[in-house]
């Protein structure tokens, strides 16, 4: 056993601080993610986010970050990006691994590599209004994670259980959120 | 004394509960003029806001408060209410705690260098308090329940008394902690089918390699865990009760057991919408992470045993089978198709504090203190969840915490007393 530093490229410390200081200001922790869709041809559309508001005042990212959707071509679409569906099970999937590698760097845990697999199953009679009792979105998610990490299976276990309690899109996913459409 | 002057003491103690009156005790013995005021009876929230079935979880033999232990012949059972009512009635004449019962607190307020208490049968002014009304006066029932059909009845733990009363048909019963699982359970049996909502919630077995898991909580000095070492005090002090029961056969009262008479599960209640009502799809997760836990603390139980040499003493170490969830757990629940009758709010209780005018609550209105000791001079809290170690919120977790309190509130007297004498002195020789 070295006393190795423990390193996920997590600042924790940080986390940790932030999660102190806004305790004290729980205004700060109102944020608001914001992203614009334009619509480019048939079912292709090219989504980008920037700014956002958090800890009282308009933040940026680095750059702006793009994001093309389209569908593939047994839909007879020309395939210019993934499906907005499969962008859903990105977002899972990145907010889970990220969380993975927070919890982990909290609990000291070094990983070695960390890989997600997700597979979501669907029933298109739903979205092509065949079957009205069939839901338009997931009939369900399996995530199987692949863990390579200086820690016991059980301990693995615990750290993946916890990533899905702090996951924000593990919660929009599981959860029921209203959502309003509006033309202006 | 309906009116007239201020009665003037050095200590008032809110609640004559076991918290109170353990509190009564160690006052006393350290010299402290003090009254117990209380509301109704001694032990008034077991006498009025418990279900007819209900048992402690806690074996006899750690019915123990500051100068009483058991004495009964069943160490390993586990007090109905009116036993807890007894006992609690039994110490109250024990240690001659000086109560003022049917005083109801009215007002409490800062006033000079302490407090004045009002109460429906006159007004009281100390230089300490002692808040000792209870963790659970109110129960806690999420804003959505004004969404359910008004065909559906709903009960919170509070009015509950027996399965009789609810209508026949089905049940929702919200929440799965000690108090959702043990509901459920009574009134599935009663013939109402139970559909049982689970979020995060604590699994134990009642029996653990021949011993009673509060036996071994105790023993390996889980019980004793203090605030301040532990990683995360806000989480521990919200954490649900476990699921156990303190039934005479001793059975273990997990999601298992549940399932196996028939209850059926479903995810946290998230919402109702459209007289439906929506479940969380992480059931699943919600049980690994309680599974898991449960294995860390019977981790810490083996190891005990191990360095204590207690191997060949106690049964072998094993482990229970994972929490049985369906592939797919429904995600709603029609409330308004007959199937479901009644929603039982087994969702967690707060205390009430709205006759307290001291500003010391925070901004989700709890009291802020340090280990029970309020963030105003003189004021002392008792008797909730982990308020000074794991135990706090158990009859024999009243004892220490009293004591140490009792310490706090002396030496604050005394040195408040000498702070005076000295100005007075300061002033007489000028």
């Amino acid at each position: 056993m070295t006393d190795k530093k423990v390193d996920n490229g997590v600042d924790v410390e940080f986390l940790l601080g932030a999660r102190e200081m806004l305790t004290e200001a729980p205004e700060g922790a109102q944020f608001q993610w914001r992203a614009k869709c334009d619509w480019v041809y048939g079912t292709h559309s090219k989504t980008s986010v920037e700014g956002f508001f958090g800890l009282g005042e308009e933040q940026n990212h680095k750059t702006e970050h793009t994001f093309d959707a389209d569908h593939p071509e047994v839909f007879s679409s020309e395939d210019h990006g993934a499906t907005p569906v499969e962008i859903v099970l990105a977002g899972l999937a990145s907010c889970l691994t990220a969380s993975v590698a927070a919890v982990a760097q909290h609990r000291e845990i070094q990983l070695n590599s960390v890989s997600a697999t997700l597979e979501g199953g669907m029933d298109i009679q739903g979205i092509l209004g065949i079957d009205s009792d069939v839901r338009n979105g997931f009939d369900g998610i399996k995530v199987t994670y692949n863990i390579d990490a200086d820690a016991s299976k059980e301990d693995i276990e615990a750290l993946v259980a916890q990533a899905q309690k702090r996951s924000a899109v593990y919660d929009i996913i599981t959860n029921p959120t209203n959502v309003t459409v509006e033309v202006s | 004394m309906v009116s007239g002057a201020p009665s003037k003491i050095d200590t008032v103690v809110i609640g004559a509960g076991h918290s109170g009156l353990a509190m009564s005790y160690c006052l006393s013995h350290r010299g402290i003029e003090h009254v117990v005021l209380e509301r109704s009876d001694v032990a008034n929230s077991w006498r009025t806001e418990r279900w007819d079935s209900l048992r402690l979880l806690t074996p006899n033999w750690q019915s123990r408060l500051p100068g009483l232990a058991y004495e009964g012949d069943d160490p390993d059972g586990f007090m109905t209410v009116p036993e807890v009512i007894e006992f609690v009635d039994h110490y109250a004449d024990v240690i001659s705690a000086p109560i003022q019962t049917r005083t109801t607190v009215t007002s409490v307020c800062c006033a000079g260098d302490g407090y004045q208490v009002d109460t429906d049968r006159g007004t009281w002014k100390c230089r300490a308090i002692v808040v000792a009304s209870g963790a659970c006066n109110v129960a806690s029932v999420p804003a959505i329940a004004s969404s359910a059909p008004s065909s559906i009845a709903m009960v919170t733990p509070l009015d509950y008394r027996n399965p009789d009363q609810l209508k026949e048909g089905g049940v929702l019963v919200v929440g799965a902690s000690a108090t959702g699982t043990q509901l459920a359970d009574e009134i599935h049996r009663s013939g109402r089918p139970v559909t049982l909502a689970v979020g995060e919630h604590v699994r134990m077995p009642r029996v653990y390699r021949g011993r009673d898991i509060q036996w071994w909580m105790d023993a390996a000095g889980v019980l004793d865990e203090h605030y301040d070492q532990v990683d995360d005090i806000k989480r521990a002090r919200n954490v649900p009760s476990p699921q156990l029961a303190g039934s005479p056969g001793r059975s273990t009262l997990d999601l298992n057991a549940l399932t196996g008479i028939g209850v059926k599960l479903i995810g946290r209640l998230a919402g109702i919408k459209n007289r439906k009502g929506q479940f969380s799809g992480s059931l699943r997760n919600n049980c690994a992470l309680a599974d898991l836990k449960m294995n860390r603390l019977l981790n810490t139980i083996d190891e005990w045993v191990s360095e204590n040499g207690l191997d060949n003493e106690v049964s072998p170490p094993h482990r229970f089978a994972a929490t049985t969830v369906e592939k797919s757990p429904p995600l709603d629940l029609d409330l308004s198709n007959g199937q479901i009758q009644t929603i039982v709010w087994a969702t967690g209780f707060h205390p009430d504090y709205s006759w307290l005018g001291v500003p010391v609550l925070d901004r989700k209105g709890e009291i802020r203190h340090e280990g029970g000791v309020v963030d105003s001079p003189g004021m002392y809290l008792m008797g909730m969840t982990f308020l000074r170690r794991r135990k706090s919120s158990f009859i024999h977790g009243a004892g220490d915490d009293a004591r140490d309190l009792s310490d706090h509130l002396t030496s604050y007297l005394a040195n408040t007393i000498s702070n005076a004498d000295s100005i007075l002195q300061a002033g007489a020789n000028k």
